[in-house]
């Protein structure tokens, strides 16, 4: 099987693969302590530092390695919630209809009306900048999406005549989502789900970078930009490394959730 | 590939001085990309030879997938969507046009070969007016000036018996029913008076009572201007109609060609032959008994609510074991009726009784008897049936539903409705994508029968299937219906297949039945002026059907 | 041809957009009501006293009803009084204008830049369908939605200020600026924002074309025997236009809110840098202003898009 997977989703897999491996282990992996200053303020890449150190003089490396941890983490938190969230009130919608859809979809229409990241900016002005906080709004903000394209695609197959053949024969609506919608549903949803995962990452990173995501001492690769950011205009390319991670997790998912997508239209076949 | 002869007979060669087209050993393939697999090249057309004369036409007959339209479209030098011309020769006027390059198809495109299209709908740009369409090619040829080419065309629509002619340029596509627009579209191909014009399936997509008119009047215009064609469908009674000569093509290769007489009075293949006799089925009507198994009365339903009633007043009975046709145009409200019986569209007024009692409107309230005993079949069954289900759990689910079959139980039952349809039971474990499109229809007949019903709702079960396969399944429900004693509520606008199956009949227009009874009463004259127009458009494969039949109409077409 | 239906069609519009923007001032008023605390315990801190506290609240007004409050609010912002910022005291409007028009300046010269390039790129993308040209744009494409667009800021500003020094790396723009001077320093932010948008901008285009080009009445005017130039000017363009303006107006939306982050990388003195500097001293009322000012210029993008492909539906501008 995995010689019919194409190069680029090949290196995306091992990439996605690398990263979760390190996120799950750091501790064991980094080689110091993610807040020991170990060192100088941004001395250059070493046999003893890999990649430097940073703005405190802390092993960049380290650093990097709690940081994936840390990004990972709150994306994959905020993507499982708003795609519970957001799947479970679409299909909800699709299958009842009615006043629920139409409250929920104005209500969606409305949060997708403020751009994400001036609606995250304006709530986080007045909650506490904490992870679970972190989660709760980056999930939520999110599920719009979801809700959006799981309604649609559970309207488009809840119209469709084995669905409309499975009502006359009287089945209930569990059934009906859980047996006869959600198995067609499942590819463009799982593919959405890379998708979604990226855009968790680069909106923790674009919260952390502006100062108002994951707080210090504890550090993403965002807020790891904005620390080191200062010594760009020296000549120090410490900031490009986190900034280079965010965007090689986030091509590796994509290149994956590409193939996931092109892998799963073709295996619906005949269907036309 | 049995039928397909090489020493197949041909008509005399044209007079070299009369040869407008020669295709010569044509071999064309296309790109497929079948899932997860290498992308392969397949032959459509494979060794296809004819010959075509100044001012004949000829007609290009097969089911899908026998290449009519690519030949055609090889007239032009042209393949659609990744298909390729790869060998032989397409001689227009004494030159081979495959070998004359992009300026030189560009030159003959539009004004030597002209197409008219299967769907004018989509083949008219939306942004611009008519006239600016039909006379671009003209006058980009340099055959016409303006002036010139738009008196052409105006004398073109009323020649086509176009509404308006003068003014019917100035609309838009969209403004302009179907059955106009086809032949604005025959206009176009003639307006920059071609040598030869490929017809793409020009009536196919509509209603019949349209098609007999858009026929007639590209039939005077061939005859009129003197134009060839080749004309392309895959319905032998309308191409019997038009052409001079009949090519039969199956799977890419030629079967037969011959005159029209010849090919539909003798035809030498089995194939032809069985493409000729497709409508044939013996069956005797059965007289109304005492106790209707279904009776709709007065329904009147509409969509939403609205003030639009998409029934009108329809009353009509099923006996047990019997069928009643419902026959009418797109729009006639014979599918909607379907939905009013079945509770799917709850009705305003009136009510069925199902079996002796009454059944509720709307389709939760019903119990789960007469939803068993109620069974329905679909047109496309490509989307009856879930697509991540297999065969086997597509007809194990009523035998699970209705019956608490389990296990071994279910799987010798399925695989017993297997039989019964033909297919036996190797199919349980496939999926509907593996399943041709015969097939995939069957499954939906086990399913329904699984039911074991009283009364199966057929809608345009075989409106979607190629003549041959249409074929085998009303056979199968005949057969069936003898078995199990079955009822079946056929909605269908083919009357063609109404005559072959049914007991008893219902024409239905604009939502009302207007006609009702026994087949034999209803297809015997005196007829009301419908029923005569709808009867009167069927084609038949006959030579000169079409010119009796447009001489004995008595009322106009609603898409005229 | 009357004009009336579709004329009907885009007041419609432009009534939901307004009823939406209200709905949106609700939302973001309320947005910012969800914690107990209130403006008055963020000014004077932890140590207040219970009257020092009161007072403030009285003179704030923030014992009213949260409906009363938010009208007031409302009715300030549409006779353009913004509020004064609590941080400062001074007032918004008067801090906003000139960073307003910077921001704007930035996005204007950003998207003169960008439109004309991604239909460029669609084109030629569609023209030389899955060859070279159009792998690689598609590429660049996947590469750069996944690029969080601090990567390129600082990518642009390390290799063009600081090692080549052919930009100031910090883009100071200030009133009676020289226009030549301003543009120089808006161009490495100009250029990230740029690619930031581009991407997406010219996949949609690409898509715009090949949606028209693939439609049925192309093949017609090809089986007409048109040149491809002729088929692309009279048969796919007026057809493509309407999409494409879609495309445009719906990535300059998106241009707005890149305009966030690019201003803080480049300490651009716009609206952006603004709106961040307040949320991280929490000062409300800045906060909800300058919310506000970016979903409408958000939302009116959006309508003229929607309005955009109203105007092109045949069927609605030649109605039956």
């Amino acid at each position: 099987m995995l010689k019919r997977i194409p190069v680029s989703s090949l290196i995306g897999l091992v990439f996605t693969a690398l990263f979760l491996i390190v996120a799950v282990f750091a501790p064991f992996i980094a080689p110091y302590p993610t807040g020991q200053i170990v060192g100088g303020v941004w001395e250059p890449m070493s046999a003893q530092y890999w990649l430097g150190t940073d703005n405190l003089g802390r092993d960049l490396l380290s650093r990097m390695i709690y940081g994936a941890q840390i990004t990972i983490f709150i994306s994959v938190a905020a993507t499982a919630l708003s795609f519970t969230m957001g799947s479970v009130l679409g299909f909800a919608a699709a299958v009842i209809g009615g006043w629920f859809e139409i409250v929920m979809s104005r209500l969606v229409d409305l949060l997708m009306a403020i751009p994400t990241l001036i609606f995250g900016l304006v709530i986080l002005s007045v909650l506490p900048t904490t992870i679970p906080v972190l989660i709760m709004v980056m999930g939520i903000l999110d599920s719009t999406r979801v809700y959006r394209l799981s309604r649609a695609v559970a309207a488009d197959i809840n119209v469709m005549d084995f669905v409309e053949a499975a009502k006359l024969r009287g089945e209930g609506t569990g059934w009906i989502i859980f047996r006869e919608i959600l198995p067609n549903a499942l590819s463009p949803l799982v593919s959405e789900l890379g998708l979604r995962f990226i855009y968790a990452v680069l909106f923790l990173s674009a919260l952390s970078f502006l100062g108002l995501g994951v707080q210090p001492p504890e550090a993403d690769w965002g807020g790891m930009v904005k620390e080191n950011k200062e010594g760009i205009v020296f000549g120090i390319p410490a900031a490009l490394i986190p900034a280079a991670a965010i965007a090689a997790l986030a091509i590796s998912v994509n290149l994956v959730a590409d193939w996931i997508l092109n892998r799963t239209t073709s295996l619906k076949g005949g269907r036309g | 590939m049995s039928g397909t002869a090489h020493h197949v007979d041909t008509p005399p060669r044209p007079k070299p001085e009369d040869l407008l087209l020669e295709i010569r050993n044509l071999k064309i393939e296309a790109r497929v990309y079948p899932p997860g697999e290498t992308p392969r090249d397949v032959t459509i057309v494979d060794g296809v030879s004819l010959t075509l004369a100044r001012g004949k036409v000829l007609g290009l007959i097969g089911e899908s997938g026998a290449g009519k339209s690519t030949i055609g479209l090889s007239a032009m030098a042209y393949g659609r969507g990744g298909v390729r011309i790869t060998g032989g020769e397409v001689i227009l006027n004494g030159r081979d046009i495959l070998k004359t390059g992009k300026d030189g198809v560009r030159k003959l495109r539009g004004a030597e070969v002209c197409y008219v299209a299967q769907s004018a709908a989509a083949a008219f740009n939306p942004a611009h007016r008519l006239m600016d369409q039909v006379v671009e090619a003209a006058i980009l040829h340099g055959s016409a000036t303006r002036a010139e080419a738009e008196k052409r065309a105006k004398h073109l629509f009323r020649k086509l018996s176009l509404p308006n002619p003068d003014t019917i340029g100035d609309r838009y596509p969209h403004q302009v029913s179907g059955g106009q627009l086809q032949r604005v579209m025959t206009a176009m191909a003639l307006c920059s008076e071609p040598d030869l014009i490929v017809f793409d399936e020009p009536t196919t997509a509509l209603d019949v009572t349209t098609q007999i008119d858009v026929l007639a009047a590209i039939k005077d215009a061939i005859r009129d201007t003197g134009v060839a064609a080749l004309y392309i469908t895959h319905d032998l009674a309308v191409v019997a109609q038009v052409s001079d000569e009949i090519m039969v093509l199956r799977h890419g290769k030629l079967v037969e060609w011959g005159g029209t007489r010849q090919i539909i009075k003798e035809p030498r293949q089995e194939y032809t032959n069985a493409l000729v006799s497709v409508h044939h089925i013996e069956h005797e009507e059965h007289a109304p008994t005492a106790n209707p198994i279904l009776s709709a009365r007065n329904i009147t339903a509409a969509y939403g609510g609205g003030p639009v009633k998409v029934l009108k007043n329809v009353s009509v009975d099923i006996f047990p074991g019997q069928t009643l046709a419902v026959v009418g145009e797109s729009g006639s409200g014979k599918s909607t009726l379907a939905r009013a019986i079945t509770g799917l569209l709850p009705p305003e007024e009136g009510s069925v009784a199902f079996n002796g009692r009454t059944l509720s409107k709307a389709l939760k309230d019903r119990t789960r008897d007469d939803l068993r005993e109620l069974q329905m079949i679909y047109q496309m069954a490509d989307v009856a049936m879930n697509p991540r289900q297999t065969v086997g759990t597509i007809i194990g689910r009523p035998l699970e539903f209705y019956f608490g079959m389990k296990g071994r139980e279910r799987d010798k039952r399925v695989a017993e409705l297997l039989d019964k349809i033909e297919m036996g039971k190797g199919f349980i474990d496939r999926y509907p994508a593996e399943l041709s499109g015969g097939q995939k229809q069957r499954v939906c007949i086990a399913r329904a029968l699984a039911a074991k019903p009283k009364l199966i709702i057929c809608d345009e079960v075989t409106s979607a299937l190629d003549p041959l396969v249409a074929h085998g399944i009303l056979e199968l429900l005949l057969g069936l219906q003898k078995d199990e004693n079955v009822a079946y509520l056929f909605i269908t606008h083919d009357l063609a297949t109404v005559k072959s199956i049914a007991d008893s009949i219902a024409v239905m227009y604009r939502g009302e039945v207007v006609r009702y009874g026994p087949k034999s009463k209803v297809l015997s004259p005196p007829f009301d002026a419908y029923t005569d127009l709808l009867l009167s458009s069927v084609p038949e494969m006959e030579l000169g059907w079409l010119e009796k039949a447009i001489k004995g109409r008595r009322m106009e077409s609603a898409g005229n | 041809m009357g004009g009336s239906p579709i004329l009907r069609l885009i007041a419609q519009r432009v009534a939901m957009g307004i009823l939406l923007l209200f709905a949106v001032s609700a939302l973001i008023f309320a947005g910012t009501q969800i914690l107990p605390g209130d403006v008055a315990a963020s000014i004077l801190g932890q140590s207040a006293t219970p009257t020092a506290l009161a007072n403030l609240r009285q003179e704030l007004g923030l014992n009213d009803p949260a409906y009363v409050r938010y009208f007031r609010w409302l009715g300030g912002i549409l006779t353009g009084d913004l509020g004064t910022a609590l941080t400062t005291r001074q007032d918004i409007a008067t801090t906003l204008g000139p960073r307003l028009w910077n921001t704007l300046f930035l996005a204007f010269w950003t998207a003169v830049v960008a439109i004309p390039l991604a239909i460029l790129l669609g084109l030629l993308a569609v023209r030389y369908r899955n060859g070279p040209i159009d792998k690689a744009i598609s590429g660049f494409a996947l590469a750069s939605t996944s690029l969080p667009e601090f990567f390129i800021g600082y990518l642009l500003i390390f290799f063009f200020a600081v090692k080549l020094q052919w930009f100031p790396s910090i883009s100071t723009v200030y009133d009676g600026m020289p226009f030549l001077e301003k543009l120089q320093a808006i161009v490495l932010p100009g250029t990230a924002l740029l690619l930031v948008v581009l991407a997406h901008m010219m996949r949609m285009t690409r898509a715009a074309i090949l949606n028209v080009m693939q439609s049925a009445y192309v093949e017609t005017a090809e089986l007409k025997g048109l040149s491809q130039l002729n088929i692309i000017r009279k048969h796919a363009f007026p057809n493509a236009i309407a999409p494409i303006v879609n495309v445009v107006m719906l990535n300059l939306a998106f241009l707005v809110v890149g305009v966030v982050v690019v201003e803080v990388i480049f300490v651009y003195p716009g609206m952006g840098q603004y709106l961040v500097d307040h949320v991280a001293k929490r000062d409300v009322p800045v906060v909800q202003a300058v919310g506000l000012i970016f979903a409408a210029v958000y939302i009116s993008l959006n309508i003229v898009a929607d309005i955009a492909s109203i105007l092109a539906n045949p069927r609605l501008r030649h109605p039956r």
